[in-house]
């Protein structure tokens, strides 16, 4: 067990104008650990999320990677950073104007200025570690299903071999089915690597078989952290209320604001 | 009445921000144009849709303009000592004014647009903070080639317009009016000067610069879906228009107005 947390974040503050979207979220996750965070729409997950791969910049507070704070590194040195990073979009966000494979293969060409061959070696070989066929990397991303997009995001964010790599909503407008599929294979392409993972969903059947460990975020703060397994016999009544879906609770969603 | 002034302040201060955020993004822009990494390939394409693809426009464009200022020119108040006073209203206002105006609004209509529309798609569907995680800067991937590309081959399209407008004019002055064409095309080359046609060629690549940045800015600050990106598209050629025809009389004062 290293001492130094893979993920560090302390009393990290976000606002939009008026609005407080992140009000002082604490947390540590260490390497290999993986982390899902729950909460209802517009609770800020997604704000969190980008907060740590520096595409949002946090207002106060501070963010660590392996130790290092990237709160406000300069632009040449987040490059670095990023290269530990994996990200799965909400909507996939595949770049239309390339083929599948080119997607894939991006991080790689642009990133890490490999040969076009090999990296187009490399991302057939990651299509089919998240079983689509090497065909499929001829295609646009425009002619696939959105399954086919989650995959093809998977595979882009696991391309260049990350230590860390985020989730959003991975299986937000999926059938039950394909929702299923991507939760195996996050598991066996990215938990069972023992890459440290952070998870933001609102299905809870994702969360548990994902998730070593879930936190809830609500009014801009983690209102509890703790065992996947106990998410389900939490004492905490917002937790709880979550969980089990009911409308009638101490959280209110808020119709308007 | 105080509701009134808060409204003022509020629009003011609004324009105001909107000016400084739009100097920031040209300032990183250009900043990044001089460092590397470079995509070659990306501005290739940029320039082959900006500069080939719209030959067709700018070429009908410039034709049926050159034309009709023959024809104008012939009728309206040349009808004395007419060839080489034709000849000249011509290639004057091709190369000065109208090569470079009418080829900077079309394309601002067809090239911003397209650039607005395609980074606000980008935007809205999280492409662009995928390129950041994917450690690739988003203005030397979208912005730079834009702006190379743009402030180039204007004025290539440019000079291409001028030369098929002052054709324009020599077909209507030799075969409506009646001209001799020798006299007509000797008329043209004697009045020209250089800094006519070089004028219009500096006119080009401001405005050229300044479509492809109303484009990105903002294809790159839209926001709220389907229809930012229409309002930044609309916004895109609405403000390169206006940019281009303010900028249009800035230049001609510098250079001629002494
Ligand atoms: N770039 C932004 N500018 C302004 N407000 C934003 C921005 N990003 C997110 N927000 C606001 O922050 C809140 C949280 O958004 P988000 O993190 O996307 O929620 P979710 O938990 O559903 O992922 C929302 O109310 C949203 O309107
Ligand atoms: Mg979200």
């Amino acid at each position: 067990m290293s001492a130094v947390p893979k993920i560090r974040l302390r009393d990290v503050h976000k606002a939009f104008g008026e609005k407080r979207v992140l009000n002082g979220v604490t947390l540590d996750i260490p390497a290999g650990q993986s982390v899902v965070v729950i909460g209802g729409s517009g609770t800020g997950k997604s704000v969190l999320i980008k907060s740590i791969l520096g595409i949002l910049l946090a207002d106060s507070g501070a963010i660590e990677i392996d130790g290092q704070n990237v709160t406000d590194i300069p632009a040449a040195q987040r490059g670095a950073v990023n290269k530990k990073f994996g990200m799965l979009f909400q909507g996939a966000a595949l770049f239309d104007s390339l083929p599948v494979w080119e997607n894939v293969a991006f991080g790689l060409i642009q990133g890490e200025h490999m040969d076009r061959t090999e990296a187009r070696e490399r991302a057939i070989k990651t299509l089919g570690r998240v079983g689509l066929a090497p065909e499929v990397g001829e295609l646009s991303p425009a002619e696939l299903s959105g399954g086919m997009q989650k995959r093809v995001g998977l595979a882009r964010a696991i391309a260049g071999d990350p230590e860390i790599v985020f989730f959003d909503e991975p299986t937000t407008g999926l059938d039950p089915i394909m929702a299923d599929v991507i939760n195996d294979l996050i598991v066996a392409c990215v938990k069972d690597k023992g890459i440290t993972t952070v998870s933001i969903t609102h299905d809870m059947q994702s969360a548990r078989k994902i998730g070593d460990r879930i936190a809830m975020l609500y009014e801009g703060k983690l209102i509890w952290i703790g065992d996947a397994k106990d998410v389900d016999k939490a004492a905490n009544p917002y937790v709880d209320q979550f969980v089990h879906g009911r409308a009638e609770g101490p959280i209110k969603m808020q119709v308007r604001k | 009445m105080l509701n009134f002034l808060t409204l003022i302040g509020r629009v003011v201060l609004g324009f105001v921000g909107h000016i400084g955020r739009l100097v920031i993004f040209a300032g990183t822009a250009l900043s990044h144009c001089v460092r590397p990494p470079f995509y070659p390939r990306l501005i290739a394409s940029q320039m082959v849709d900006i500069g080939y693809y719209s030959l067709p426009v700018v070429g009908l464009t410039a034709i049926f303009s050159g034309m009709v200022l023959a024809l104008q020119s012939y009728t309206g108040f040349a009808r004395f000592s007419a060839e080489s006073a034709v000849a000249n209203v011509v290639v004057l206002s091709m190369t000065r004014e109208l090569g470079p105006v009418l080829a900077g609004l079309m394309v601002a209509g067809r090239i911003g647009a397209s650039m607005a529309a395609e980074i606000g798609t980008m935007r809205v569907t999280e492409q662009i903070d995928a390129l950041t995680t994917l450690s690739t800067n988003p203005f030397k991937y979208l912005v730079v080639p834009r702006l190379i590309a743009g402030l180039t081959m204007l004025p290539l399209l440019v000079l291409v317009a001028d030369i098929i407008g002052v054709f324009g004019g020599f077909l209507v002055g030799v075969y409506k009016i009646g001209f001799n064409p020798g006299n007509y095309i000797n008329s043209t080359v004697d009045f020209l000067e250089p800094l006519d046609v070089i004028s219009g060629l500096v006119k080009a690549a401001v405005f050229g610069f300044l479509i492809a940045l109303m484009g990105c800015y903002n294809g790159y600050y839209s926001k709220g879906g389907a229809q930012g990106v229409g309002a930044a598209t609309t916004n895109a050629v609405v403000s390169a228009s206006i940019l281009i025809l303010t900028f249009n009389y800035i230049i001609t004062e510098l250079f001629f107005a002494t």
